[in-house]
C-alpha cells in the first residue's frame, strides 16, 4: 500500500510542476511587459528562453517518466533477487553522446545572440553603437540613479570626444534623478557608472542588465522598439536600501526636444518663463 | 610486525588499553566517529539556526513591515518589524550559516569523517590530532560570526562584493561586523583545509588490504575529489579574505599601517566619507572569490552524490549502474568545476569573450551531471526497492537534482542569463541544488548511518512523515521561485512591491512562506527523531540493511579502532544479488568466496585467488593471508 502512494507521489509532483508552468503565464508569472520584450534583442533572449524551456520540458518529462517506471516496476518486483547488472557500456554512450549534442547545440545556438549583443558590437563599432547615439551618463548611487544628459544639440562623433565628456561635469549639462528618457527606435547608447558601491542596472521590459562598477565607466546599447514607461531597479546588492533604487526608463520619439525641455526646466530662474532664452545663455552648440 | 598501514601500527600500540577521561572520549576526542558526531550535532544545530534566519527573510517577503511574531521579538526593532538593515544582514548570514556552517561540514566533516575510515577499513584517520583541530577551529568561526551578530551582522550577501564589503562606511554592518566575518571564514578555511589534508591522505595510504581504487565505494570517491578541491580552491579565498581585511581601514593596532587597495578604486565617495585614494579594482574580487566558491558549489555536491549512489545500490538491492563513469563523472565535474566560475560574473563587465569561454564550459558541466542522473536512474532500474526513509530521501535527490541542473541550463545560456541573473530564478535554482539534492542526500544518510554511528534505528514513521512535510514544502517553497524570477523578481530586496511590475506577486510570496514554515516546523521531527532514536531506538545489530560495505562488518557503534581484525577486502561494494551466493541478495567486500570449481569451500583462506591479491600500492606482506586465516 505505502508502495504505492510513494510511487504516485514521485509520479504526481512533476504533473504538478508541469501544470504550474503551464498556467502561469495566464497566471502573470511570467516575462514583465505583457511577455513582450521591448528590444530586439530582448525578443531574441525570449525566444531562446522558450527553446530551451522546450528541450527542459522534454528532459523533465523523460527522466521523471523514467524514474515513475523504475520505481514502479521495481516496488512490483516479486522475483527473489534484483537484476544482476553492472551497467551497459551501450547505454553510457548512447547518454552521454545524446546530451552532449543537445548541450552544445544550445551553447553554439545562443553564441550568436551573444556575439549580437556585446561581443561584435563591441570589437567593430560600425555595426554596433555609435558615438551619435550617446543618450546618457547613468551614474548609480546609494540609493538612485544620478543621470547626465549632454548639452541639447551636442554631437558626438568620435569616442574620443564621449570619453571626454564622460571624465568631467560640462557647462549645459541636463541633470535628472531616476528618470531617464531614451531614443524609440533608435539605437541608444548609455555609460553606467557607480559613485560608490557595485549596482546593477536593470530594466526587466528590456531585458537588460549590467552592473555598474566603482572606478569603471560600462557601455550598454539597446534599441528600444515600444513606446512606454519601463521599471529600472537595481539588480545588485548595494546596501540596506538596495530595494529602493526604483527608477523609470522612458522611450520617446524626439529626444532632444525632450532633453532640451529639461534643460529649460533647469534653467529655469523662477522669473523668466521656460522656453524663452535666459539673458546672457548661449545657444551655441559644442561639437 | 612490518606494516605500511600507519593505522595498523597504531591499532595494535593502543589495543585495549587505558580507559579515556570524560574530556578525551566526549570532547576533545582524536577518535573519527566522534568527532563526526560532534560535527553532525554542531551543524544540525546551526541547520536550525539557519533556518530560522530564511523564515526572518521568508516573513518579510510575505508580509513586509509587519510585526515578525516570536523571532522578530527576539532581535527585530520596534515590536518585531524587520529593517531594511536587518533584513540585509538577514539574508547574507542565512546563506553563511548554511554554507559554512552546515552544508560543507555536515558532508565533509560529520560523513566524511565517519564513513572515509569504516568504508575503507581503517581504524582512524591518519591525523587524529588535525582531525580534533579540524572539529575544534569551526568553534572560533562560530564564535566569530556570533560577533558578527553582536557588531550589528554582516551585511554584504555571502558573496561579500566590494565595496559594501571593502568600506566601512557602506552599510551599517559592514564596520566591525565585516571584520569579524572575513576572520570567521578564514577559521572555517583552516578547519576546512586540515579535514582536507587529513582525508586525502587517509584515503591514500590507509586502505584496507585488497581495497583498491576502484573497489572503493563511491561516497569515498567522492570524499577524495572533494577533498582535493577543497585544498586547491580553499587558500584563494584565505588569500582574498586577507586582501579584503587589508583594504579596510579601521583595523587599528598591529595592522594599521596596513591599508591597502586591492579593491578599491579612487575617487570614491561612500556616504559622505572622504574620497578613497586607491587604484585597485573591485572586479578583481569576484574573480578570486568565485574561484574558490565555484568549486565550492561541488564539495558542497559531490559527497552527497557519492552517499546517495551508495544509499540507492543498497536499498534497491542492485549493483550501481555504471560504477567507473559514475567515478569518472565525479571527477569530470571537479575538473570542470574549475573553469566555470565566470558564469557568475556575466553582467558583471567582463570582457564579453570571456563570457563565451566561460559559457561553454558551463553548458559542458552539465554532461557528466546527467551521466550521473541517468545512471541513478539506471541503478534503480530491475531493482528490488525498499520503500523507507533512506530510498525516499535518495529518490528526492535524484529528482530535485534535475531540476536543479536542468535550470542551470537557462543561466549556462549567457543571453538569457542576462535577464535572470540576481533574480529568483536563481535563488530557486541554488536552492534545488543545494538544499533538494545535497540535504535530501545527507537526510538519507543520517537515517541510512545511524544504526553505525549508534548501534540503534531511527523511527521510519518519523522519518517518512520528516520526508514527506519537507519535500512538499520543499517544492511549495523553491518551485514557485522560478516563477517569481521570470517575472523579474530581484533577489536581496527588503521590499519589492514598490515597484509597480512586482505588486501582483504578493500573494505567490506569501504562499511560498507559509510552505517554508511548514519545512521549517518539520526539521523539529527530524531533531526529535534523532536525539530521540539515540536513547530509544531499536537495536540495529552490524548490518542492519544487509549492506555490502566494509563499514557493516564492525560492530555497532564500532569501537576505538573500529574492526576487531584487519579486513580484507576481495570485490567492490555493489555485489547486491549476486548469482553467487544462495540464499540472500547480498556480498559483503570482506567476505571470502573460493574460485568456481575448487573443493575447498569450506575454508576460507587456504589460497588466495590470483586475481584478488591486494593491488601493488597496498602493503606488500603477507599479512592479509594470516588474517584471513584468523577468521576462519
Amino acid at each position: 500500500m505505502s508502495r504505492i502512494f510513494w510511487c504516485l507521489f514521485f509520479t504526481v509532483w512533476p504533473i504538478i510542476a508541469i501544470v504550474v508552468c503551464a498556467i502561469s503565464p495566464a497566471m502573470d508569472w511570467a516575462f514583465p511587459g505583457n511577455r513582450e520584450a521591448a528590444t530586439p534583442l530582448g525578443q531574441r533572449i525570449d525566444d531562446l528562453f522558450y527553446l530551451i524551456t522546450g528541450i527542459v520540458t522534454v528532459t523533465f518529462i523523460g527522466t521523471m517518466g523514467a524514474l515513475s517506471y523504475v520505481l514502479w516496476k521495481g516496488s512490483k518486483n516479486e522475483d527473489e533477487k534484483a537484476w544482476f547488472s553492472h551497467g551497459s557500456h551501450n547505454l553510457e554512450v548512447i547518454w552521454t553522446i545524446v546530451p552532449a549534442g543537445v548541450l552544445l547545440f544550445i551553447a553554439l545556438y545562443q553564441i550568436d545572440v551573444w556575439a549580437i549583443y556585446r561581443v561584435r558590437d563591441h570589437e567593430n563599432r560600425d555595426v554596433g553603437p555609435r558615438p551619435s547615439h550617446l543618450v546618457a551618463e547613468v551614474t548609480a548611487r546609494q540609493f538612485e540613479w544620478r543621470i547626465r544628459y549632454p548639452k541639447p544639440g551636442t554631437k558626438f562623433t568620435t569616442y574620443k570626444q564621449i570619453k571626454a565628456w564622460l571624465a568631467k561635469p560640462h557647462e549645459g549639462d541636463v541633470y535628472a534623478v531616476n528618470k531617464l528618457f531614451v531614443h524609440l527606435n533608435r539605437e541608444t547608447l548609455i555609460y553606467l557608472k557607480s559613485a560608490d558601491v557595485q549596482h546593477a542596472f536593470f530594466v526587466p521590459d528590456l531585458r537588460v542588465k549590467q552592473d555598474a562598477m566603482p572606478g569603471q565607466s560600462i557601455d550598454i546599447w539597446f534599441t528600444v522598439n515600444k513606446s512606454g514607461k519601463f521599471n529600472l531597479t537595481c539588480a545588485e546588492l548595494c546596501g540596506w536600501g538596495h530595494y529602493k533604487m526604483r527608477g523609470e526608463v522612458e522611450a520617446v520619439e524626439d529626444l532632444e526636444a525632450k532633453v532640451k525641455e529639461l534643460k529649460d526646466l533647469q534653467d529655469y530662474d523662477g522669473v523668466t518663463p521656460p522656453g524663452t532664452v535666459p539673458a546672457g545663455a548661449s545657444e551655441e552648440a559644442t561639437p | 610486525m612490518s606494516t605500511l598501514n600507519p593505522a595498523a601500527a597504531a591499532h595494535d600500540d593502543h589495543h585495549g588499553h587505558h580507559e579515556l577521561s570524560f574530556i578525551r572520549k566526549y570532547v576533545f576526542s582524536t577518535d573519527h566517529k566522534m568527532i563526526a558526531v560532534q560535527f553532525l550535532i554542531t551543524t544540525l544545530l546551526m541547520l536550525m539556526l539557519g533556518g530560522s534566519l530564511a523564515l526572518g527573510v521568508r516573513w518579510q517577503l510575505a508580509w513586509p513591515w509587519q510585526n515578525m511574531p516570536v523571532f522578530g521579538q527576539m532581535f527585530g526593532s520596534e515590536g518585531g518589524q524587520i529593517s531594511p538593515e536587518f533584513y540585509t544582514m538577514l539574508f547574507t548570514m542565512h546563506a553563511t550559516v548554511m554554507i559554512f556552517l552546515v552544508i560543507i561540514p555536515i558532508l565533509a566533516g560529520a560523513f566524511g569523517n565517519f564513513l572515509i575510515p569504516l568504508m575503507i577499513g581503517a581504524d582512524d584517520m591518519a591525523f587524529p590530532t588535525l582531525n580534533m583541530l579540524s572539529y575544534w577551529f569551526m568553534w572560533p568561526a562560530i564564535f566569530f560570526f556570533g560577533l558578527s551578530f553582536y557588531f550589528g551582522g554582516a551585511a554584504a550577501g555571502w558573496t561579500s562584493y566590494p565595496l559594501l564589503s571593502a568600506l566601512p562606511e557602506a552599510a551599517p554592518g559592514s564596520g566591525h561586523a565585516q571584520n569579524m566575518w572575513l576572520v570567521a571564514v578564514t577559521f572555517i578555511g583552516v578547519s576546512s583545509m586540515m579535514g582536507s589534508v587529513n582525508y586525502m591522505t587517509t584515503i591514500i595510504n590507509m586502505r584496507a588490504p585488497g581495497m583498491t581504487l576502484f573497489r572503493m565505494p563511491l561516497t569515498i570517491w567522492s570524499m577524495f575529489i572533494t577533498a582535493i578541491l577543497q585544498a586547491f580552491a580553499l587558500p584563494v579565498l584565505t588569500a582574498a579574505g586577507f586582501m579584503m581585511l587589508f583594504d579596510r581601514a579601521q583595523l587599528g593596532g598591529a595592522l594599521e599601517g596596513i591599508h591597502t587597495s586591492f579593491f578599491v578604486p579612487s575617487g570614491i565617495v561612500v556616504n559622505n566619507a572622504a574620497p578613497t585614494v586607491g587604484g585597485g579594482q573591485a572586479l578583481l574580487w569576484q574573480h578570486l572569490f568565485w574561484f574558490y566558491s565555484h568549486p565550492a558549489v561541488y564539495i558542497m555536491l559531490l559527497p552527497a552524490m557519492g552517499m546517495v549512489s551508495d544509499m540507492l545500490a543498497a536499498m534497491c538491492r542492485k549493483p550501481i549502474f555504471g560504477y567507473k563513469p559514475m567515478a569518472y563523472s565525479l571527477a569530470a565535474i571537479a575538473g570542470l568545476g574549475f573553469i566555470v566560475w565566470g558564469h557568475h560574473m556575466f553582467t558583471s563587465g567582463m570582457n564579453p569573450a570571456l563570457g563565451m569561454t566561460f559559457m561553454v564550459s558551463t553548458i559542458m558541466i552539465a554532461l557528466p551531471s546527467a551521466i550521473k542522473t541517468f545512471n541513478w536512474i539506471g541503478t534503480i532500474w530491475g531493482g528490488k526497492i525498499r520503500f523507507n526513509t533512506v530510498t525516499l530521501n535518495c529518490i528526492a535527490f535524484v529528482s530535485q537534482f534535475v531540476v536543479g541542473g536542468l535550470s542551470g541550463i537557462y543561466m549556462a545560456a549567457v543571453p538569457v542569463d542576462i535577464y535572470i541573473h540576481d533574480t529568483y530564478f536563481i535563488v530557486a535554482h541554488f536552492h534545488y541544488v543545494l538544499f533538494g539534492a545535497t540535504l535530501f542526500g545527507v537526510f538519507g544518510a543520517i537515517q541510512f548511518w545511524f544504526p553505525k554511528m549508534f548501534g540503534r534505528m531511527m523511527s521510519e514513521r518519523l522519518g517518512k512523515i520528516h520526508f514527506f512535510l519537507t519535500f512538499v514544502g520543499f517544492n511549495g517553497t523553491f518551485f514557485p521561485m522560478h516563477l517569481l524570477g521570470v517575472a523579474g523578481m530581484p533577489r536581496r530586496y527588503a521590499d519589492p512591491y514598490i515597484h509597480p511590475y512586482l505588486e501582483h506577486l504578493m500573494p505567490m510570496n506569501q504562499f511560498i512562506t507559509v510552505c517554508a514554515i511548514v519545512m521549517g516546523l518539520a526539521q523539529l521531527i527530524l531533531l526529535y527523531n534523532w536525539f530521540s532514536s539515540i536513547f530509544w531506538g531499536t537495536e540495529s545489530g552490524r548490518n542492519p540493511w544487509n549492506a555490502n560495505g566494509v563499514e557493516w562488518i564492525a560492530p555497532s557503534p564500532p569501537p576505538h579502532g573500529n574492526f576487531e581484525e584487519i579486513p580484507i577486502v576481495y570485490r567492490g561494494p555493489y555485489e547486491y544479488s549476486s548469482p553467487l551466493v544462495e540464499g540472500r541478495d547480498y556480498l559483503m567486500q570482506t567476505e571470502y568466496l573460493p574460485p568456481p570449481g575448487s573443493d575447498d569451500s569450506g575454508d576460507a583462506a587456504d589460497d588466495q585467488p590470483a586475481d584478488d591479491q591486494p593491488a601493488d600500492d597496498q602493503p606488500a606482506d603477507d599479512q592479509p593471508a594470516e588474517d584471513a586465516d584468523d577468521e576462519s
